[in-house]
């Protein structure tokens, strides 16, 4: 039985990447999960669930990871259910609500390119770990961005009322887009040593590309403004909080749960 | 959203090359890429197919129940379609 104790929080620089790369699996995987039961349709709630799963396994992979590193993790569950939201490092654009199925789509494929951007470079890290798990994850990331790429532009270049609720979508989380390529101290001696990609470099690479699906869509591609961040240092928006609270639970109540 | 926006499409799968496409199900699409994506949801999760067909469903013309016997009781009289009354060289063994 796992004990109720605070996870550590002080991270060198690889895990706390790691974190990273494992919080946004596990928080967009979460809010995917919100969908069960919910989705307009069986097909996609089906796909929705698929692709939750998928991520849940690829956080699972660099949590494993993370835990091989640094004994004080414990294991792969309790690094999951027993750090506060303080302690979560996911970037702030994969807690925001679900909203509507646009909305859904939006965060979704912004984090798709951004996602298999970095994964293609991690794909050749100096960490061979980190290369591997980023090969692993990779083939499904591009079918994720590929489905949610094509529901982009089926919205936006549908009806009216899917054409609106696109743009309404895309400016809404426009502002947490800024964070992605955000890096701190700790990430740029990643850079440094060829572990980690630089987000310089992907940042344009990310915007060709979103252009590119946004004309197809006929849609406008939101002015860069304020750019909320703090997510991959802990601090994250309301919704966090709440939707770990009910993520955590039952594992708090039964300390070591399991299937 | 209603599913009567979504048509259906027929789901055809090859599990293994050499083999050929065969009809797994159906699943409401958008549209054709669309079913293509929800085809690979549901009918390959577990490993099942090389290749996936979708064909919109009304675009399939079907025999009618009611014409079962004119269609298909015919031939069960006519044994001599039946390569039955062959030897196989025992060379052959099991065909």
């Amino acid at each position: 039985m796992t004990a109720l104790t605070q996870i550590n929080s002080n991270h060198d620089a690889l895990n706390t990447y790691i974190l990273r790369m494992a919080d946004n699996n596990l928080v967009l995987g979460q809010r995917l999960c919100e969908w069960c039961a919910n989705a307009p349709i069986l097909e996609e709630e089906t796909a929705l669930m698929n692709t939750s799963l998928d991520l849940f396994g690829q956080a699972r992979n660099w949590l494993n990871y993370a835990v091989d590193r640094d004994a004080s993790l414990q294991d792969c569950d309790a690094v999951t259910m027993l750090r506060d939201e303080r302690s979560y490092l996911n970037m702030l654009i994969c807690e925001q609500p679900n909203g509507n199925f646009a909305d859904t789509m939006a965060r979704h494929y912004l984090f798709d390119v951004w996602h298999r951007l970095t994964l293609e470079v991690l794909c050749n890290s100096a960490n061979e770990t980190v290369a591997a798990i980023a090969a692993k994850s990779i083939l499904e990331v591009r079918y994720h961005e590929q489905r949610t790429r094509n529901w982009v532009i089926r919205l936006g270049d549908g009806t009216e009322v899917s054409h609106q609720r696109m743009q309404t979508a895309l400016d809404d989380i426009w502002t947490y887009v800024g964070e992605m390529f955000t890096q701190d101290e700790a990430e740029l001696s990643l850079v440094a040593q060829g572990v980690a990609p630089d987000q310089q470099t992907i940042a344009s690479q990310w915007r060709d590309i979103v252009s590119a699906t946004l004309a197809e869509a006929t849609l406008t591609m939101p002015e860069d403004g304020y750019s909320q961040m703090g997510g991959k240092q802990g601090e994250h928006t309301e919704g966090l909080g709440i939707m770990l609270a009910e993520m955590q639970s039952l594992y708090r109540a039964h300390p070591g749960a399991v299937w | 959203m209603s599913t009567a926006d979504w048509p259906l499409f027929e789901v055809f799968i090859r599990s293994r090359h050499g083999l050929s496409h065969k009809h797994v199900g159906s699943v409401h699409a958008v549209d054709a890429t669309n079913a293509l994506e929800n085809a690979r949801e549901l009918y390959t999760r577990r490993n099942e197919g090389t290749s996936i067909w979708v064909v919109p469903s009304n675009t399939i013309t079907a025999s009618a129940p009611e014409q079962k016997d004119a269609l298909f009781t015919s031939p069960v009289d006519k044994i001599y379609r039946h390569p039955s009354f062959y030897e196989l060289p025992a060379a052959v063994d099991k065909m």
